[in-house]
């Protein structure tokens, strides 16, 4: 079943939107720190957090995966799915605002523009985090479990998988994402994945 | 009854869903619908009739995604030219008793505008134009464009329709769950943005159900003045295996959308998962049913692309500082082509409080009507307050407002005849709202009565065109007091004549008043406040001004405008700061007293501060010399060293532009930085420039007088800048594999027409190997790797 679910902000990253905007140190001197602090402050307005999701089957058949209605012969999402006969499909944005308030800076304070970037990556990838381990929960309960997910672009899975997530999960209207045809999507901090669902929690 | 009248006068039936009947009909996932109009004409025929015998009024076409993005151009005519047939053929079959109407459907073209995206605005227009055409050919009735989710596409497409056609044409735009469209406008944005341009009716289809659409649909009813549009999904979808489902059935949809229609929606359908049973059963439910009479709500309201500001008793507050008159260094930066240093004046201004910002660039030795759209399109890509477009040239005035996203203010009309001639069909055309000077051929009257005279002239004149007095506000022209006594209070009485007896807003530059006296903030703030108190709607004004703002918020104050007094108590706070303290915040968490450290801790506020001090003692070359570049090599080193990390080294370059500026002007003038031109760019079709801008800063730290073309550069106009400059430099950006090709064909292009110049590329999928590959002469890894290696080339010059 086709589901849009809100968030409310998951939990902040500091260091993970640090690596994300290049800082790759522990050490972390005051006028980056201010600098991170400032730009999650001015960020907070501009962010929402949305995720659509559809729980599918998994077939195979002559070495090609069947996932719902899209195919794919990638060894990547094989392995991720591997012993499963379910799957989770899911996209998760924080919106155009993001990238509005980023492009503000980007001709005006590189390194702003620079930190949005990497707490816009931190954001959505903490709510694919906190959706995927909220769904987990929900399995448990079935005496199931949620493997680890997998992106177009990851391994071997090709950046043309894209459609068919869009297809598939008719992510424009239901979550405003749209997809270039350079398989970019807008607003930029979106991610779209899947999980294998698998019986029992390992 | 023709269609004009039924929109104005009835409560109109739309049709419902044909993506899941065709689905139903046996078309495979992923074949395009529109090609069934040719294919499979009977089952569209079908569907179409099922419409019009269950009580729709306008049937839309099956063309929602034909366009010629998708379809050739050939293809795409005999699409729309079948499409309209199989709604006519329907049309004449129904034996239905009501009037039947084919609207040509229109939906998004699929690819997302620039600036967000790549598509020009031009090219989407043209695209739109192609479809418009043929379906007013082909003989639509009216025009339908729906599920549009980006406020500047909607207005591609309407400009397009209103080019092409002289049909009617409903608008309807896509909501989130937030109320918002996907870029950012609310309902009250696209009403002032799309009315302006003369949409018959407008409204809200898809993406949510009835009871999520309520919401938006009343927000469209309190300020709308046309007739609203109503295209609800059957609730939300769910998906069961390969099938997706609605869950609103028939009758619980029809009673849903009947009461909408009791509060006051004329024009309803469905969306997604409807059938010709939910319009039947609405057909039904609103059988009897008489429109809620339509009301003029006389609002004066101008949008960005995401909010309005509407004139009221508050007066709003306009930005006067992007304005060349008397700033010499704004005159620079218009000379230079800086649209950094305009964008920054823009966003200080927002900061200060300004909720519009004026923009006059004109200059006479200007491109004013490339210039200026230039600066409209980048202000709003970094500022999404409403602006007001401040031209005296109708063809930089014309240009300007067309890409303008929203529905502009614009300065100036006035009494003259020529002046009106010029001004009001653009209004007519692109929207907006018109500040007019109470002046003509005779030039300013002496006495209020005639100043309120020409008002009433132009009121009469603008309705001839159409253009309502709502769309009209009024400048009394503030005039010099030292030179005329009574210059102040006639036009205080004027002001006051068109707010209450004509009923229009009114608008005033303040500042002129104090012209030639001493203390002139004083004079101005005092006048301001009388000027509120005499009924002004808006003021052009420095927002930097403490005695404006001081009279602004009392005002507000005194009025009971601000709740709690929340706002005055905040600004009050801020003034005792400011008075006490200088007037740059400092918000840093370290105190560092050499320019050299602030700098390399990438302290951007104190480095400024530390400049300007120094520079008092020191020559600003020796500054340079001595200070600021051994703070820069300190860090670029450091840097490559793996000492400290990206962040780092943009906040030091940014902290040593802060005090380049205090160099700068303290230099006398000079374009550059004194090293040579590099050009550089992101190439065609990739608008990723985060990295090419941090390349950029580090460039011009380092003293070279980079010219930035920006993003999504084609080869020509690379090549072009190169040569035109004769530039011994150039560097070359690119972000995503599908634009390297780009990048190939501009190196071999560069190499053709301009075989001096150095050429070093990057970008995150480009490699030292593809480097060589394209004939570039250099890789940067990053952005100090290029300064180094344009340091080399440089010394060899």
């Amino acid at each position: 079943m086709l589901t849009v679910m809100n968030f409310a902000p998951p939990p902040f990253r500091a260091k993970e939107a640090l690596r994300y905007a290049g800082h790759k140190t522990k050490d972390l001197p005051p006028a980056v720190r201010t600098l991170m602090e400032d730009c999650l402050a001015e960020a907070e307005g501009s962010l929402s957090f949305s995720v659509c999701y559809d729980r599918v089957a998994a077939v195979r058949q002559n070495g090609v995966l069947r996932i719902g209605d899209l195919e794919t012969a990638s060894k990547a999402v094989a392995a991720a799915l591997r012993g499963c006969d379910e799957v989770l499909l899911f996209a998760a944005t924080v919106g155009a605002g993001m990238d509005r308030l980023t492009r503000r800076y980007e001709r005006l304070s590189p390194a702003r523009a620079l930190m949005l970037q990497g707490i816009g990556a931190e954001r959505v990838e903490s709510l694919c985090d906190l959706f995927c381990a909220a769904f987990g929960e929900r399995l448990a309960a079935e005496g199931k479990a949620l493997l680890p997910r997998v992106s177009p672009g990851y391994g071997d899975i090709p950046m043309e998988m894209q459609r068919d997530f869009f297809r598939a999960l008719d992510l424009t209207r239901r979550l405003g994402v749209t997809l270039g045809d350079d398989l970019l999507m807008t607003p930029t901090k979106s991610v779209t994945a899947l999980a294998g669902i698998v019986e029992e929690a390992k | 009854m023709n269609v004009k009248q039924l929109i104005q006068n009835e409560i109109v039936l739309l049709d419902g869903g044909t993506g899941t009947l065709l689905q139903e009909a046996g078309l495979p996932v992923g074949e395009r619908p529109e090609r069934w109009n040719v294919t499979y004409p009977d089952v569209l025929q079908s569907i179409h009739k099922a419409y019009f015998d269950a009580g729709s009024h306008i049937v839309c076409t099956n063309t929602f995604g034909a366009n010629p993005f998708a379809f050739g151009e050939k293809e795409l005519e005999e699409i729309v030219r079948a499409a309209l047939r199989n709604a006519r053929i329907a049309a004449a079959e129904s034996g239905a008793p009501q009037p039947k109407f084919v609207a040509l459907d229109v939906g998004p073209s699929g690819k997302l505008l620039s600036p967000l995206g790549t598509l020009p605005f031009e090219d989407a227009v043209a695209a739109f134009a192609a479809v418009m055409r043929i379906g007013a050919e082909a003989g639509a009735d009216l025009i339908v464009i729906e599920t549009m989710n980006d406020s500047y596409e909607t207005k591609a497409a309407l400009l397009a329709a209103k080019e092409q056609t002289d049909l009617p044409v409903l608008v309807s735009n896509a909501y989130g769950g937030d109320g918002k469209l996907m870029t950012g406008a609310d309902p009250a944005a696209m009403t002032a943005l799309l009315e302006g341009m003369g949409a018959d009716a407008i409204g809200m289809n898809c993406s949510l159900g009835p009871d999520q659409l309520a919401p938006i649909a009343a927000e469209y009813l309190r300020v709308a003045s046309v007739p609203v549009l109503l295209k609800p999904n059957a609730g939300m979808p769910r998906r069961e295996g390969d099938r997706t489902l609605f869950d609103v059935g028939p009758d619980e949809f029809a009673q849903k959308v009947a009461a909408l229609v009791k509060q006051g929606v004329r024009i309803v359908g469905g969306c997604c998962g409807t059938t010709p049973a939910h319009i039947k059963a609405l057909s039904e439910a609103l059988r009897g049913a008489r429109p809620v009479p339509l009301t003029d709500k006389n609002r004066t309201v101008v949008s960005s692309y995401t909010h309005t500001r509407v004139f009221s008793d508050l007066p709003l507050l306009i930005g006067e500082r992007i304005n060349p008159t008397g700033k010499k260094r704004f005159k620079e930066a218009l000379r230079a082509n800086d649209i950094d240093y305009i964008l920054t004046e823009g966003l200080k201004q927002q900061e200060a409080g300004a909720h519009i910002l004026d923009v006059n660039v004109g200059l006479p030795e200007i491109d004013e009507p490339k210039l200026l759209t230039d600066v409209v399109r980048a202000l709003q890509s970094v500022t999404d307050l409403p602006l007001q477009i401040d031209s005296s040239d109708p063809a930089a005035m014309e240009k300007a407002l067309r890409v303008y996203n929203g529905k502009a203010l614009i300065n100036s009309v006035n009494g003259k005849a020529e002046s009106m001639k010029a001004v009001f069909p653009l209004m007519k055309k692109y929207g907006g709202v018109a500040v007019a000077l109470t002046l003509d051929e005779g030039g300013i009257p002496p006495t209020a009565g005639e100043r309120i005279a020409i008002a009433r002239k132009i009121v009469e004149t603008a309705a001839s065109y159409g253009i309502s007095r709502k769309d009209l506000v009024f400048d009394t022209l503030t005039m010099a007091v030292s030179a005329e006594k009574n210059a102040a209070c006639v036009t205080l009485d004027a002001l006051r004549g068109i707010r209450y007896e004509i009923g229009a807003h009114t608008l005033l530059g303040v500042s002129n008043v104090s012209f030639g006296l001493p203390a002139r903030p004083l004079v101005n703030g005092a006048f301001f406040a009388a000027a509120m108190e005499n009924g002004l709607s808006a003021a052009i004004l420095n927002p930097f001004s403490v005695e404006m703002m001081k009279a602004w918020h009392t005002f507000r104050v005194l009025h009971g405008l601000d709740e709690g007094c929340a706002d005055y108590i905040a600004f009050a706070d801020g003034l005792s700061v400011s008075d006490t303290a200088s007037a740059a915040p400092v918000k840093e968490t370290e105190t560092v007293d050499t320019l050299r450290r602030a700098i390399v801790k990438g302290l951007k506020d104190r480095a400024g501060l530390l400049a300007a001090e120094r520079l008092e003692t020191v020559e600003p070359l020796a500054l340079v010399k001595e200070e600021i570049i051994p703070a820069l090599d300190e860090v670029g080193k450091a840097y490559e060293a793996g000492k400290i990390y990206l962040p780092q080294l943009l906040m030091s370059a940014e902290a040593a532009q802060g005090a380049f500026l205090r160099v700068k002007e303290k230099m006398p003038a000079q374009s550059g930085g004194g090293k040579c031109v590099f050009v550089l760019a992101t190439v065609k079709g990739d608008i990723h420039d985060i990295g090419k801008n941090i390349v950029r800063l580090l460039l011009e730290n380092y003293g070279y007088d980079v010219i930035d073309l920006g993003r999504d550069v084609p080869p020509e106009t690379f090549v072009d800048e190169v040569v035109r400059r004769k530039a011994p430099l150039a560097g070359l950006s690119a972000l995503m594999t599908t634009t390297t090709p780009a990048m190939e064909e501009t190196v071999k292009l560069l190499k053709q027409k301009a075989p001096w110049c150095r050429v070093i590329v990057g970008g995150a999928v480009v490699t030292r190997e593809y480097a060589d590959s394209i004939g570039a002469d250099a890789y940067g890894a990053d952005a100090m790797e290029t300064v180094r290696y344009a340091d080399g080339v440089y010394e060899t010059l």
